[in-house]
């Protein structure tokens, strides 16, 4: 076991350089120059922008810039915004909780509902109840999230006046941030209604946010459900007598839930890029936003580090989500 | 879904009257842009002064509100020596600075913070100028103040004195800005003691009417007022800011009375905002212009013939009328009528494609083809240059001129629009920085700027325009200042190195019961005096 | 595939294939119903200067802002009303739809030429030169596809063509692993081998002998990725880096009409239910393409 996960962090390294690389050259290939794009409408005199790249380090050779640049990771370094002046990572920390906590929602708001129904549709395979919710999942696979959610806030916000229009919890309560996840902070602050007003500000984005993953879960489900019916175990299981509701839950039911959970896992990065549609429609204060923000303020330390973390945290959960598969399937790890 | 969404309405509705027992008066302001930092002096963006300089610190000088006058601040009085280079400030006594968990003060406001406050931004040496890595002092730098400040110094704890390179009468305006902004140096001090001087950046200390509670990134900022304040005090008890970057839902929340007031409206919806009930819109000219700047120096628009003929070639009305939805005053001046010493009397160039062929021929321009450059992105002078630059391209085909469209990336179009062999005009604008029509005229059509790099993008350099505006800076008195202004905006007139656009109107939609705002022609929003009625 | 002892021509054969083919394709009836709105969807764009009522850029500045023809204050010659600047929406939806067909087809064949090729390279050769080209896309994939897409746009500047192009970069990895698991599968089975030593060329073997026996599943992948491709250009237009304004692209009509959405529901509503249902149909006919080309799938 150990030498699987040591085998799979040694395969990391490489694509882990070249994600440095990726993330390092990308954004200095914007067209476009921070400096300039400071100084607006004023101008800026040759010998001022000449000063001005010189203090950021932007003079020096490209390739230096690099090695710099890794360097600096290497010691944490991310680099400093070159708009708020602040270390890129404190900001990308003070924002990150947001659209954690935005996707944890979401993909258990998925999973919580996805899940029963691609067995649902399984067990009843071909009734009416399979043909609806099948063909509704397909509908929630090819939704234009942006749309859903401008239609989802003029119709709940606007017109029912039932949900907020953005943000994260009302006004009204005002506590410390603790670990920056809105639900968990306002339970800690101990003010009555906190938790529910965060859970109410969360209901339209996550549910936006959870559409596509939960058609993709409940689709997986479905068919893996079929898949792990038609094996041999478990026709024998039916054929020695045993309840069907027994069959399902001990042996299909465990069976498909292999290839469910890599499907979760594998959703980060649909959710990662759904956060950025998603928080630009709520303006959700998130890293989503942030990114393309920073993108168009061609902020590159922002950018750069911005896509390395993201990056990172890709790989990081598809890293677990590969050594849950070798746990449970000892085939894998042994080859 | 329904019950759950109903339960959670009551509950929360629940929670806002336990959450507000001794009715404090919370305000609160839909804002549009993250601040980039809670330091005045090292950014530029009006978000980020509003957030910062304006509810938190205080400045020598002040402008007065709703004017771009000069009234006195944390200087309770001043004299300026006979050559107009020695300031002597007099100081305001009893200002207590604002306290938080990490800083207690010991004094009232002194000299010492002045000196500390344009000390650290002049000398690059000096401990707080780089304290945090990478800062630069823009607007410091842009104002000219490296050069024209030759010393700031303590004369006793009450008195200060600021000693100039040369006579400069837009002098106490560029201190009312808020990079002039006056930092407790005994804060600093602490700061820096403790190891995290960064924190002047992110836990502000000021004198104004606001302190500073929490920040929470692109999402919430909270203030309360100081009751300790010098001036007239707040009328509301808690301020908070509600980052909301997008228009529309800033409407929103306008209407659903999450907010009580919000910034910059899109044009679109302001005759629906007129028509609601429930809010209620300010108005005001803003202290800009849009323009369409000719390169000068390359024929044929070094002809003056040749400029004047493209301006009576376009339809400035019709531009107001599509592009700003009539949101806007046609500009004839490079300055906006807000601004003292905006000369009416002028006259602006009419309409007239005829008149605009014969001085065409006059000028021996036949078949002439140009570019028309339209910047890629929205700004407050301007809210859609490609669609103006279609209607100019339209108007210029019935005189015979062929026009075609360009634009480049933002941070492109602006160093491409500052190279001198430049082809083309340019689609660009200019917002006031603090009311002086010298931050203008000399800013946009000096020959000082008319360089590369110079943001005088018609490389317009008229000597005579240029004297004037020298007379004009260094003469300390108003009335003969405003003549000399007057005078330089007839010479720019009939050397039309530009054609002048548009002063776009700004708009302040605000919930019908919210009283005492003032709008400020230098686009700021300040709210020490808003009060809400229940 | 079928164990018919009777040698058949290459004619033949084919056409049982189609049959086959349709067989199982049409047996599933959300196939058919994806087909005929794709195959609607296509005619749009083709006869769309025909169709369209009016001309898509066309500004009506008498009417601006007409609701839907059914609808309080709606006039019958604007069927679905017109957008802020007075163009009928019905008439740029019909547009639209070529823009739609236009960027599926471009990116889906750059990416599955470049990502067959990549794919093929790696897979038969092998070695290093699988190592780096499948440290590559596993590169490509650390990056959430939308965020790289936007990067990529931002790098190649904001525009149609170049939307295109990102698009295409960030799908193509999906190609390429396809095809180069697909190869190394065929590479150890007989037929290979046999025409390996009757002398056939690598590329004789790339292209003529391997490839026609992996096309399922990049069949199945080319119309997954042409509905996301579609939704992914709309997406990146809403977010202001597709196509420019006045184009009349769906996304890019989402994204102008998005400060309207207080006044009028008509534009935000029809942009984004024409992206939904063509959407829907390709990737209704995709379910169907697999049911159909996958054999695995077919035994249940």
């Amino acid at each position: 076991m150990f030498r699987f996960i040591l085998s799979k962090l040694l395969y990391l390294v490489p694509t882990f350089l070249g994600i440095t690389i990726i993330a390092f050259s990308f954004p200095r290939l914007l067209a476009g120059d921070p400096v300039l794009l400071m100084a607006g409408e004023r101008g800026v005199t040759p010998e001022r922008h000449a000063q001005l790249t010189a203090q950021l380090g932007y003079d020096k050779n490209i390739v230096l810039q690099y090695f710099d640049f890794v360097g600096r990771l290497l010691h944490g370094d991310f680099g400093h915004s070159l708009v708020t002046k602040k270390p890129v990572l404190s900001e990308f920390l003070a924002l990150f909780p947001a659209t954690i906590e935005l996707g944890l929602v979401a993909i258990l708001l998925a999973t919580l509902i996805g899940v029963p129904i691609g067995v649902l549709a399984a067990i009843k395979r071909g009734s009416w109840f399979d043909q609806i919710s099948m063909t509704g999942a397909l509908v929630g696979f090819s939704m234009p999230i942006f749309w859903w959610g401008l239609l989802l806030i003029i119709f709940f916000s606007g017109y029912l006046g039932w949900t907020p229009v953005s943000g994260r919890i009302s006004l009204m309560y005002y506590f410390p941030n603790v670990t920056g996840f809105m639900l968990i902070d306002s339970l800690l602050s101990g003010q009555k209604g906190a938790f529910a007003s965060a859970l109410h500000y969360l209901i339209l984005p996550s549910v936006v946010l959870a559409t596509i993953p939960l058609a993709v879960i409940a689709r997986q489900t479905r068919s893996a459900m079929l898949e792990v019916m038609g094996e041999d175990y478990v026709r024998t299981a039916r054929a020695k007598g045993m309840p069907p509701r027994r069959v399902i839950a001990v042996h299909a039911l465990r069976n498909a839930m292999i290839p469910v959970i890599t499907t979760i896992g594998l959703q980060i990065g649909v959710l990662l890029a759904g956060a950025i549609l998603t928080e630009t429609i709520f303006s959700w204060p998130g890293i989503g936003k942030w990114m393309i923000d920073s993108i168009s303020r061609r902020d590159y330390p922002a950018v750069q580090s911005g896509l390395l973390l993201i990056a990172g945290v890709v790989m990081v959960v598809n890293l677990l989500v590969d050594l849950t598969y070798g746990l449970i399937n000892p085939r894998i790890r042994n080859k | 879904m329904k019950l759950l969404s109903r339960s959670l309405i009551a509950a929360s509705a629940l929670a806002l009257y336990a959450a507000a027992p001794a009715m404090a008066k919370t305000f609160i302001y839909c804002s549009e842009a993250s601040p980039e930092g809670f330091d005045p002096s090292p950014y530029t963006a009006g978000g980020t002064f509003d957030a910062s300089a304006h509810p938190i610190y205080n400045r020598l000088t002040e402008f007065k509100k709703g004017t771009t006058e000069i009234e006195p601040g944390l200087a309770e009085s001043w004299e300026v020596s006979e050559d107009g280079t020695e300031y002597t400030f007099r100081l305001r006594q009893g200002v207590k600075w604002h306290s938080n968990e990490k800083f207690t003060p010991t004094r009232d406001f002194n000299a010492d913070d002045v000196v500390f406050s344009f000390e650290r931004q002049a000398n690059a040496d000096h401990p707080w100028n780089q304290y945090i890595a990478g800062v630069t002092y823009e607007y410091f730098n842009s104002m000219d103040m490296p050069n024209l400040v030759k010393s700031v110094e303590k004369i006793d704890d009450y008195t200060v004195k600021i000693t100039l390179t040369q006579s400069e009468a837009p002098f106490l305006a560029n201190i009312a800005m808020p990079f002039a902004s006056i930092i407790s140096k005994e804060y600093a001090d602490t700061l820096e003691a403790a190891g995290t001087k960064e924190d002047l950046n992110n836990l502000p200390i000021g004198t104004g009417p606001f302190r500073f509670v929490a920040y929470q990134k692109d999402a919430v900022i909270r203030y309360a007022k100081n009751a300790d304040y010098w001036g007239p005090a707040p009328l509301i008890d808690d301020l908070v800011f509600a980052i909301t970057p997008d228009a529309a839902v800033r409407l929103q929340k306008l209407k659903a009375g999450e907010c009580h007031l919000m910034p910059y409206p899109a044009p679109a919806d302001i005759e629906a905002i007129k028509a609601d009930g429930n809010l209620k819109l300010d108005e005001q000219a803003g202290l800009n212009v849009g323009y369409l700047a000719y390169n000068t120096t390359v024929a044929p628009f070094d002809d003056v013939r040749v400029r004047k003929a493209l301006n009576m070639a376009i339809n400035k009305q019709a531009i107001v009328d599509a592009v700003f939805q009539g949101h806007a005053e046609p500009a004839k001046n490079p300055i906006p009528p807000t601004m003292w010493s905006y000369n009416d009397a002028i006259q602006d160039d009419p309409y007239d494609p005829e008149a605009s062929k014969a001085l065409l021929e006059e000028a021996g321009v036949s078949g002439l083809s140009m570019e028309i450059w339209a910047m890629p992105v929205q700004r407050p002078y301007m809210p859609n240059a490609r669609r103006t630059a279609e209607l100019m391209q339209e108007d210029l085909s019935k005189v015979g001129v062929k026009a075609e469209i360009v634009s480049y990336e933002w941070g492109e179009y602006l160093s491409k629009s500052m190279e001198t062999g430049r082809k083309g005009a340019v689609i660009l604008g200019w917002t006031g920085d603090n009311g002086d029509p010298d931050n203008f005229l000399s800013v946009l059509l000096s020959c000082a700027s008319a360089v590369e790099g110079g943001a005088n993008r018609a490389f317009w350099c008229n000597e005579e325009f240029s004297n004037l505006l020298q007379q004009a800076k260094t003469n300390p008195d108003p009335a003969e200042r405003t003549r000399l202004y007057e005078e330089a905006q007839v010479l720019f007139k009939e050397q039309a190195p530009w054609f002048t656009i548009a002063h776009s109107t700004q708009y302040v939609p605000m919930r019908a019961n919210v009283s005492g705002f003032v709008m400020s022609p230098l686009g700021d929003f300040t709210f020490e005096t808003v009060d809400i009625a229940e | 595939m079928s164990d018919t002892p009777v040698k058949l021509s290459d004619a033949a054969i084919r056409r049982r294939m189609l049959a086959e083919f349709w067989f199982y394709f049409s047996r599933n009836r959300g196939a058919v119903v994806g087909l005929a709105v794709f195959v609607l969807l296509v005619l749009t764009a083709v006869f769309a200067d025909v169709l369209a009522p009016h001309n898509p850029t066309m500004q009506y500045r008498d009417a601006i802002l007409v609701p839907p023809s059914w609808a309080e204050g709606g006039r019958p010659d604007f069927l679905l009303g017109t957008d802020p600047v007075g163009r009928d929406i019905l008439s740029r939806l019909i547009k639209g739809s070529q823009y739609s067909l236009f960027i599926g087809i471009v990116v889906v064949s750059i990416a599955l030429a470049g990502g067959v090729i990549i794919g093929l390279l790696a897979g038969f050769f092998g070695g290093w030169v699988d190592v780096l080209i499948m440290r590559v896309m596993d590169i490509i994939l650390a990056f959430p596809s939308l965020l790289l897409a936007l990067v990529l746009v931002a790098i190649l500047g904001p525009g149609l063509t170049n939307a295109m192009i990102a698009i295409a970069i960030v799908y193509q990895p999906h190609f390429a692993r396809l095809t180069r698991a697909a190869v190394m599968g065929e590479l150890k089975r007989d037929y290979v081998s046999a025409a390996r030593v009757a002398g056939a060329g690598n590329l004789r073997l790339m292209f003529k002998t391997i490839l026609p026996n992996c096309l399922a599943p990049l069949i199945v992948q080319a119309t997954l990725s042409f509905s996301s491709a579609v939704l992914d250009s709309a997406a990146l237009g809403f977010l202001g880096m597709g196509a420019q304004p006045p184009a009349a692209e769906w996304g890019t009509m989402l994204a102008e009409a998005r400060e309207f959405i207080q006044r009028a529901w008509w534009v935000v509503t029809f942009p984004g239910l024409a992206i939904l249902i063509s959407v829907l149909a390709i990737n209704l006919m995709g379910d169907g393409l697999r049911d159909a080309l996958d054999p695995k799938l077919k035994r249940s």
